[in-house]
């Protein structure tokens, strides 16, 4: 192993176990969106780090922009104007990928080692892989990954597996001036989010919470929100994201399902030739033809 | 000879031409589909250029399949119409299986089994091009909700299940029934064959009608 904070421990198309032997701690970054004041900084900062450039888009008369995730926008900010219990709140969302530990998208490949999974929890797309299907968009929970027209490639979120393969935090959580981003061990910012959750709580917002979606095992990336429990007012936060139905049959029961079916077939017949014969022209209708031949 | 005039006229150059065209491309699209549906058959990739080119290459080999089958099945409906008499033929398969032939009701051009095939295969065809379509993501994926899109994923994985499984059935078949190759090859079969497999249709064609 090169990197041992690297160590893949799932990747897509792969039917045989990845090394185990090894564990790594796992991390975790936490967004704070009761922190957070929408400044786009850790959007500036992702594009700076991962050296993407979006189109110079068109002014749509909100704060959003882009307004939705790109090849190249691995994570935006998106806000939103809700009236609540308290009045009028201005909610800020910064969407990116969420590093399921149970990844749709890495169940949806069909590209051997396209996606895989680190030992720490990140979520990576192996671009040389990937062949450009799409499948991940359709397995994804949270509508993440982008198709590039220029190359055929999907992209998204690393959490900057490269920075963090050697100690760094991710470029998003780097430049927060807030601190509503925060990335560590995942044990450890699961317990910041609990203070976090402790103190609105002790503020008013009794429905405060971590949004760690148990659907899809949890995640690596998490929120704060004020209003936990309702979700969707987050630009459409999904309230009980899981891998979709239709998804896990097509890639759970149908695949060695289908497969096996197939080769029970092809082997039947082959035993049906062996122990019934062929079926010939009988004997009265050859000799009744028998200037034919 | 293969072409011997004595012989008796199963399919036209055409038919044939038309036939084949459908095979080659389900062929294509098996292996490259398959290839794409479980990891064991990732390899097969390496036939068409890798993982990317046959993800290019798989929808327009479909496409082309699509085309090829809508012409032949429009040209050979009416032949494939399900009749009692069919139904009946189909209640025999047991003893035709176990080799024993001397209950089946006598068979026009198609027994009852190949109708059933036929409109089997006519169905997948039509979900296979339908989902295809809606999970062809370089053109159409977008314009449908995922949703759509995941349900059209399972169908077309089912369909196809489902249509390889009759083609294996359907090729079987042609080498179990010896001779019967001979027809979609060279498109005349002898009267004995015909007589012994087709006995409505031999007669119909003996009598003049050819």
């Amino acid at each position: 192993m090169a990197l041992q904070s690297l160590d893949i421990i799932r990747r897509s198309a792969t039917t045989t176990p990845s090394p185990r032997q090894r564990r790594t701690q796992e991390v975790a970054k936490l967004i704070d969106v009761s922190k957070c004041i929408g400044c786009k900084a850790c959007q500036a900062a992702c594009m700076e780090w991962n050296d993407t450039r979006d189109k110079i888009g068109t002014n749509h008369g909100v704060l959003d922009n882009p307004m939705d995730l790109t090849e190249n926008s691995w994570t935006v900010m998106r806000y939103s104007e809700v009236e609540t219990s308290r009045g009028l709140e201005w909610l800020i969302r910064k969407d990116g990928c969420m590093h399921c530990a149970k990844p749709g998208c890495l169940m949806a490949c069909p590209a051997p080692g396209a996606i895989v999974q680190y030992s720490n929890g990140i979520v990576d797309f192996q671009e040389e892989n990937c062949i450009g299907c799409g499948y991940c968009i359709t397995g994804c929970p949270f509508n993440i990954p982008r198709l590039s027209k220029k190359d055929s490639k999907v992209y998204k979120c690393t959490l900057c597996s490269d920075r963090v393969a050697v100690g760094l935090e991710p470029a998003c959580a780097k430049t927060c001036p807030t601190g509503a981003i925060v990335f560590g061990a995942k044990e450890d910012v699961m317990r910041h989010a609990q203070g976090r959750v402790a103190d609105l709580k002790s503020r008013g917002f009794a429905s405060a919470g971590i949004y760690y979606p148990k659907g899809v095992d949890g995640t690596h990336v998490f929120y704060v929100l004020q209003h936990a429990d309702t979700p969707g007012i987050y630009s459409g936060l999904p309230k009980d994201p899981s891998i979709s139905g239709m998804v896990s049959i097509w890639k759970g029961v149908l695949k060695p399902v289908a497969s096996f079916a197939l080769a029970l077939g092809a082997f039947g017949a082959f035993f049906h030739y062996v122990i019934k014969g062929p079926n010939e022209v009988s004997k009265e209708n050859e000799k009744e033809f028998e200037d034919e031949k | 000879m293969k072409n011997d005039p004595e012989k008796l006229l199963r399919y036209t150059p055409s038919e044939r031409a038309n036939h084949w065209l459908t095979a080659i491309t389900f062929i294509l699209l098996a292996l490259t589909g398959l290839s794409l549906f479980h990891p064991f058959f990732y390899p097969l990739t390496l036939l068409f250029g890798g993982g990317v080119w046959t993800r290019i290459i798989h929808p327009f080999f479909g496409i082309l399949m699509v085309i090829s089958f809508a012409i032949m099945s429009v040209h050979f409906r009416q032949l494939n119409t399900m009749t009692p008499a069919d139904w009946q033929w189909m209640r025999h398969l047991r003893e035709l299986a176990n080799g024993d032939e001397r209950n089946m009701p006598e068979s026009g051009k198609f027994n009852g089994g190949q109708k059933l095939l036929f409109r089997l295969l006519v169905l997948c065809m039509a979900l296979l091009f339908l989902s295809g379509i809606v999970i062809w993501r370089a053109y159409f994926s977008f314009l449908f909700p995922v949703w759509a899109v995941r349900l059209s994923a399972v169908v077309h994985a089912a369909a196809a299940t489902l249509i390889i499984g009759l083609i294996i059935f359907h090729i079987y078949m042609a080498i179990w029934v010896r001779e019967s190759m001979d027809a979609m090859l060279y498109g005349r079969v002898r009267r004995a064959w015909a007589k012994q497999h087709h006995p409505a249709w031999f007669r119909q064609v003996i009598s003049g009608d050819k």
